[in-house]
């Protein structure tokens, strides 16, 4: 327990500038600058770490997107293929401003489909905050094939043109063993539809979204909440009394004691800069990556499934 | 004496935070109503169902087809499952709960015995209409199944909340907080649709 360390015991120096006088605590005097922050560390080691871990991650796997547009998970396709179906699909959302995403998928593990293909958006946040994303999932092993549909889509591509899609364009030519085709005749049916004046679709996906969605912030504004409390009782509280009755603190001749990372004491830590970058950074990062297709789009269930 | 105060004041801004931030103030109201929207999302879902089912009644009856007891018994169980409606407030009652799956679970079978019946017509499954009608059914499921799926998640998350320090101090004493209730499969899987081979 990092907490134990506040006990000032024996040559250990005292963290948080508890050094009441300097004399008994600390003979020779000059290990305590270095000391005192390497006691202090582990307690905000373990507050950091408690705090990046709270939004835990519970996860099943899935194949990492890349942006491309397409993930050939299965490999259907080959370079050439891919090459240009990834051109299609970043100049259809160019175009529509709206994302559609081709995935092959090599294994369900044991998920059916329409589950495994929300979360799989989800996932991967397909669309931006309007939820404007769109997937095509097809599962070799299991001859599956799903268009999955963002909320914000729900009303553009509706269950019923879906299902037509998956029974007309694609489901016949995987039949006939041309994969390729199917997924390009696919891409293109949904490209149409996607390239729609959005001005009727956008009255429609705005009444869906509000009725449908309010979720998903979270992490963000608790981690604020924590850092603008850290500098309330640390920086701002300890120079307040530190310019009205600082002597008081001071009193064993140490050099800004109270403060954790106050301007005073910010030399001691000077090296090790790593804290600013750890904490907040890496949570805050994964929220938009890439201006492409994964812009925080989230999925219910919305779209067709169908098989061949 | 004087390493006695010091330690206070080191320990009271901490303390204090914590119990500023954590004691659920804030946070339970919060996890209450992420909770009730996804239950609104639920509801909106079987609603959406009802009205399909609707359609399918309609589509089926259009085309002629004699199942009229089956009929007759969908829609008997529509208009049951249309009146059994629990609002955000009565979700902390699991009889209310209950009662709201035990009728849309009813709506569920019927609907499975006129989609199984309408297998006997090929021509109805050949129909486009009706193959919409179906894609939307079996879509809609879909939906409903993500919005329980939500929505017990965020029922769980209040839930612990509310019960493990330190927000149960707030919870008690400020919100007079009452567990909800998740929605659960009162048999396996009966939240999920009859899954109907459409064998296309």
């Amino acid at each position: 327990m990092p907490i134990a360390t506040l006990a000032p015991t024996g040559r250990r120096p005292a963290p948080f500038g508890l050094t009441p006088s300097k004399a008994h605590i600390f003979p020779s005097g000059k290990d305590r600058p270095g000391g005192r922050w390497r006691s202090i560390a582990p307690i905000l080691l373990l507050i950091l770490a408690l705090l990046a871990l709270a939004p835990s991650a519970w996860a099943q796997s899935f194949p990492t997107f890349d942006d491309k547009g397409v993930v050939d998970a299965a490999n259907l396709l080959d370079p050439a293929q891919e090459q240009a179906l990834s051109a299609k699909l970043i100049a259809q959302k160019q175009a529509s401003g709206r994302s559609l995403v081709v995935a092959t998928i090599p294994d369900l593990q044991g998920y059916d489909i329409s589950d495994y293909g929300y979360r799989l958006g989800r996932d991967w946040k397909i669309g931006d905050k309007d939820s404007n994303g769109a997937l095509l999932i097809i599962a070799p092993a299991e001859r599956k094939i799903r268009i999955e549909v963002g909320y914000g889509l729900e009303g553009v591509l509706t269950d019923a043109v879906t299902s037509q899609i998956i029974r007309n364009a694609i489901s016949p030519r995987f039949k006939a063993g041309d994969m390729v085709g199917g997924i390009n005749a696919g891409v293109d049916e949904i490209t149409t539809l996607l390239a729609l004046p959005p001005d009727q679709a956008k009255a429609r996906v705005a009444a869906a979204e509000a009725a449908t969605r309010k979720q998903d912030d979270g992490g963000g504004g608790i981690i604020a909440f924590w850092i603008i409390l850290f500098i309330v009782f640390f920086v701002a509280l300890p120079l307040l009394s530190r310019a009205k009755g600082g002597k008081r603190y001071r009193s064993g001749g140490g050099s800004g004691p109270i403060i954790i990372w106050g301007p005073g004491a910010g030399s001691d830590w000077g090296g090790s800069s790593g804290w600013g970058s750890g904490g907040g950074g890496s949570s805050w990062g994964g929220g938009d990556s890439g201006g492409g297709f994964s812009g925080g789009g989230s999925f219910g269930g919305g779209g067709a499934s169908g098989d061949w | 004496m004087s390493l006695m105060r010091r330690f206070s004041t080191v320990l009271l801004p901490i303390v204090g935070a914590l119990a500023l931030s954590a004691c659920g103030i804030n946070s339970v109201p919060t996890a209450q109503e992420e909770a009730k929207a996804k239950w609104a999302d639920v509801q909106a879902q079987y609603q959406r169902r009802s009205n399909l089912v609707g359609n399918l009644v309609a589509t089926v009856k259009a085309a002629g087809k004699q199942e009229q007891d089956t009929l007759v018994k969908v829609t008997e169980a529509r208009a049951k499952a249309t009146s059994v409606q629990v609002n955000a407030e009565d979700l902390s009652d699991p009889a209310k709960v209950a009662q709201f799956q035990a009728a849309q679970a009813q709506l569920s079978q019927g609907l499975g015995r006129l989609l199984a019946s309408v297998e006997a017509y090929p021509d109805l499954k050949t129909n486009e209409n009706y193959l919409n009608l179906q894609s939307q059914l079996e879509g809609t499921e879909n939906r409903i199944a993500v919005a329980i799926r939500d929505y017990n998640g965020a029922v769980q998350a209040y839930n612990t909340r509310i019960r493990t320090f330190p927000d149960a101090i707030g919870a008690k004493i400020i919100h007079g907080a009452k567990p909800m209730t998740p929605f659960q499969a009162t048999t396996p899987g009966a939240e999920e649709a009859p899954k109907v081979d459409f064998g296309n």
